[in-house]
Parts: structure tokens; sequence; C-alpha cells
């Protein structure tokens, strides 16, 4: 028997997630080489520490830009709605394996990911700019770099745990990475995962 | 510059002890800025011996040249006239960096070796391990360490490292005419700074005292200042330095709650996979029994 599949990412937009991504990893690896002293070898990645340090802002740069077009891709899927809170209030169940409420095109936690990662990321952008040398931090008082130093640091480690949550979910549910890689998902995965969003996809009734 | 007859306290970026049996003395720089002239003696034999030329700069209207500390400046003077006592002074104090027991800029710096803090008290730059983040600039309370325009590396006083690795008192000691910097182990300056400001207590200056500042654990360059009260006179001098608390928080504390997050994210997804096991909607048979069962 043939396969039933939905289309649920366009290549374009598995690009884009996968530019994201690949830069997210260049930028961990260069970030925590400079905050964990016992990581600093990982700099190594790019030849030397100088050039880590020194092509770090620019990648981050790249990924900034490249979320941004994901944001507003996105964002109109990301509103929390009655059925999302039900998801967060039972998120106990759905680690079980549990389905809860009447899902969208994303669930609670998805959405709460969504808005924790625009978060971090425009606050990474305004500290690492703020810390950017030799082009921009001399222009900002010391105390203020101080402060973006802590906060991209708070924020760069706050994100890498959401990113592993979000990787993790992902190797997890079985059927998504295909979402994310060839486009598509099972209409088994979505009448499972997304009950709502299967519906609106296929006209089915349940 | 990496100088291995020092022996070495602390190395930035490095968890891990350094080499400890030696008993090294400490060392320190005492500067009387009551006896200072304003001359730049120091200024000139800094540039002379560490091979740097500052550029010829313009005159802002007062003495202060070159204006800042720069990769080519590592010391400059600062001069402030004051009312105090209902008399002018003129305050003139040598700038650059205190060499504290507690370097904020080594806690920042995020490169293995890039400063080095010595056994006798010396923090030293190594140049060839800098990244040019500019951390230590955060880092440092006294907004000492320059970032070279040339090659994007770090700079400082030396205190005359090398001089210092040989038995020599610092280039800048050696050429002061009026013998306002001296030099030799930190106990025997505490020593002749108390002789001093005995002195100046007994000609007036109530207030006088040393400058060797608690909040960064006592510094190996001092200051004998007729007004110890009022620290900030002296072109800006802190009362009470410290590393900041922002430095603090992101250089302490965040470590840990940040191991912590990130390991118990990863471990979280292991055993729950290992555990719940995966979560599979796409085999005909799962979806056979759905079916029955709604
Ligand atoms: C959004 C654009 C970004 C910019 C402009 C930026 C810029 C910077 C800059 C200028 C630094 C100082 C070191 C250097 O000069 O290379 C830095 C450090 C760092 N960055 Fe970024 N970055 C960005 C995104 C990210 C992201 C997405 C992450 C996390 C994956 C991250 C993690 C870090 C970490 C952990 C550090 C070290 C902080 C510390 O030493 O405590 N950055 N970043
Ligand atoms: S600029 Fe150089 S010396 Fe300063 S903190 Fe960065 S690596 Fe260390
Ligand atoms: S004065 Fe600044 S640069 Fe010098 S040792 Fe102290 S923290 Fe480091």
């Amino acid at each position: 028997m043939k396969e039933q599949l939905i289309q649920r990412y366009s290549a374009p937009e598995r690009i884009n997630h996968w530019i994201v991504a690949v830069c997210f990893i260049l930028l961990a690896i260069s970030g925590l080489a400079f905050f964990y002293p016992a990581f600093f070898w990982l700099t190594g990645v790019f030849g030397t520490p100088q050039l880590a340090r020194i092509i770090h802002p620019f990648v981050g740069v790249v990924m900034f830009l490249a979320f941004l077009r994901q944001f507003f891709r996105y964002y109109h899927h990301n509103f929390i709605d009655a059925e999302d809170v039900k998801w967060m209030k039972a998120v106990g169940t759905v680690m079980k394996g549990g389905e809860v409420g009447d899902t969208g095109r994303y669930n609670g936690g998805q959405k709460g990911m969504f808005w924790l990662m625009s978060g971090c990321m425009a606050l990474l952008l305004l500290s690492g700019i703020v810390a950017w040398r030799p082009y921009f931090a001399a222009s900002f008082p010391i105390p203020l770099i101080r402060v973006a130093l802590l906060v991209h640091a708070s924020s760069a480690l706050a994100l890498i745990a959401g990113i592993i949550v979000h990787v993790y979910a992902a190797l997890w549910v079985k059927g998504t990475i295909r979402a994310m890689v060839e486009g598509v998902v099972t209409h088994a995965w979505a009448r499972k995962h997304h009950p709502r969003w299967y519906r609106e996809m296929t006209g089915n009734k349940r | 510059m990496a100088l291995q007859s020092l022996d070495i306290l602390r190395r930035s970026a490095t968890p891990t002890a350094t080499p400890q049996v030696r008993n090294t003395v400490e060392v320190a720089k005492l500067i009387d800025v009551t006896t200072c002239i304003g001359c730049k003696a120091c200024q000139v034999a800094c540039s002379e011996w560490n091979e740097l030329r500052a550029e010829v700069g313009t005159n802002i209207g007062v003495y202060d040249n070159p204006v800042d500390l720069s990769d080519q400046a590592w010391t400059v003077m600062r001069f402030n006239e004051v009312e105090e006592n209902g008399k002018l002074e003129w305050l003139i104090r040598k700038d650059g960096c205190m060499h504290c027991a507690d370097p904020g800029c080594l806690k920042a710096c995020p490169s293995p070796g890039a400063i080095i803090q010595y056994k006798n008290g010396i923090v030293d730059f190594h140049e060839e391990n800098c990244i040019g983040c500019g951390y230590c600039v955060s880092g440092c309370p006294f907004n000492v360490p320059r970032i070279s325009k040339q090659d994007n590396k770090a700079y400082k006083c030396s205190l005359c490292s090398d001089r210092v690795a040989v038995g020599q008192e610092p280039a800048c000691v050696k050429t002061c005419p009026t013998g306002a910097i001296q030099f030799g182990s930190k106990e025997d300056m505490k020593e002749v700074a108390a002789t001093r400001i005995t002195d100046l207590k007994k000609r007036g200056y109530d207030n006088a005292g040393l400058y060797d500042p608690a909040g960064v654990g006592g510094t190996h360059v001092m200051y004998v200042l007729h007004h110890a009260d009022k620290a900030p006179l002296y072109s800006g001098l802190p009362q009470d330095p410290a590393i900041s608390a922002t430095v603090s928080l992101w250089k302490g504390l965040l470590k840990p709650v940040a191991t912590l997050g990130i390991a118990a994210a990863g471990l979280f997804g292991f055993f729950h996979y290992i555990t719940v096991g995966p979560n599979r909607a796409d085999d005909e048979h799962a979806e056979d029994e759905k079916e029955t069962v709604k």
C-alpha cells in the first residue's frame, strides 16, 4: 500500500531551517569555547582561537537574518490558544507518549520554543553587537559591555538548552525529522500529533 | 611576553593549578604622588624600554599628553587642579596597570595563558595567546587594558616583568629624577610609604595615606596620596575599586547554573528515550488500533 503523505515544509523552508541550524552549531561550538575554559580547544574547529573569535559574530549575523526569515514565516502559527494551554498543563501525559488537546500545526511546546528562540535571538544579536570588537564595542561604555556579555552568555546558554530539547523532541517523535529533511509527514503522524492541522490539510473529518 | 624565569601563580582560563612550591617575594611599585613633579620622565622611559611610540598628539589645554592610555602608551601622567583646604593643589597621578592581587582582567579573559599573574604579583599579558575579544577591558576596574588597532591584541604595563626577572627595577623607577617611584618587596614599600605618610601628616595632610585597595585584594602598584579619603580627586582614581558585580556573576554563578541547565536537558532526553521509548505514529498497526478504540 502506498504511503499517504502531507507536505509540511517546502524546499525553501527546509534550506532556511538548515542554514539556521548549521550556523547555530558553529556559534554554540565557538561560544562554549569562550565560556568554558575547559572547552577552549573547541576553537580549533575554526583553525585558530583568533579565527574562532573573529568568525563567531559574522556567523551570528547570518544566523540572525536567516532566523528572521523563519520568524516571519511562522509567527502567525505560533499564537498560543486554549488548546495549547491545555497541552502545557498536561505536559506529563505528553511525555508518556499520550496526546492532549486538539493540536493544530504546532503544539504548546513547539509554540513556547518558538518564542523562547525568538527572544534569545534578539537578545543575542543586540548584546553581541555591543560586545563586538573591533567594530562596535569601542563605541559603548564599559558598564554596558559588561551587561551585554552577561546577557549574551545567559541567553546563549538558555538557547542551547532549548535547542537540546528541540532536537530531542524531533528524535523522540518518529517521523518528525522527515518533515525537515524530505518536507513530508505521513497521515498517521499528522493525525496523531496535529489532529486539527490534519483535518485542515486533508478535509477529512477525523 | 613569555618569560619563564618568573614563577606563575595564575593563568587566565586555566582551572587547574600552576607549580606553586617556590616561595617568591611579592614585589610592589610605590608611586609617591606627593613627590611627583609631573616631568613625564617615566612616560619616556617606558616608551624607550618597551619600544613604544605613541603618536605625537595635540595640546588639549592641559598637560596630559598622550591624553589617554593606549597600546603605545602603557603609562600616562594625569593632571588635575583642585582646591583643598583653601589652597590650589596640582595633583599629578601616574596612571597605568595597578597589578591587582585579584585581577579582573585575568578573571574575565577566556584565552588560556593570555593573561598571567606571576607569583611576585606582576600581572602580564602574553599577546601571542590573546584573541582580541576585549573581555579584559570589561573585567578591569581601573580601565587599563587597550586593544591595539594594529593587531587586535590587548596591551598594558607589564611592570617591566622582563627587567624584574633579571633583578632590575622597572624602567620608570630607574628614571624618576625625584625618587617619587620606588620599587622593592611589597613589605618594604609599605614601610617606605608609612614613613612618608607620617611625614605628610605632620605637615598638615591629616588624610594622607596609602592606596592599596582591599577590594581587589591589594595592588602591586601603590600610591601615597595626600588625600587618601578622596581618591577620585586624582583624575578619577576609584575610592573602593572591586571587580564589577556583573562580571562576577558572568564569570561566577552563571557557569554552574549553565552547566546544570545544559546537563539536565541532555540527561533528561537520554533517560526519557531509554525508559519511555520513541513516540511512533506511522506504522499502520498502531493506526488500526487507534481506529478500533475510537
Ligand atoms: C546573533 C548574532 C550574534 C552575535 C553578533 C554574536 C557576537 C558575539 C561576540 C562579539 C562575542 C564575543 C567573542 C567574539 O568577539 O567573538 C560572543 C561570544 C559568545 N557568543 Fe555570540 N553572537 C551571536 C550569536 C550567538 C549565538 C546564537 C550563540 C549560542 C549558540 C552565541 C553564543 C556565544 C557565547 C556562549 C559566547 C561567549 C560568552 C562568554 O564568553 O561568556 N552567540 N558573541
Ligand atoms: S583581549 Fe586578549 S587578553 Fe583581553 S580578555 Fe581577550 S584574550 Fe584575554
Ligand atoms: S589594573 Fe586592570 S589590567 Fe591591571 S591587573 Fe588590575 S584588572 Fe588587570
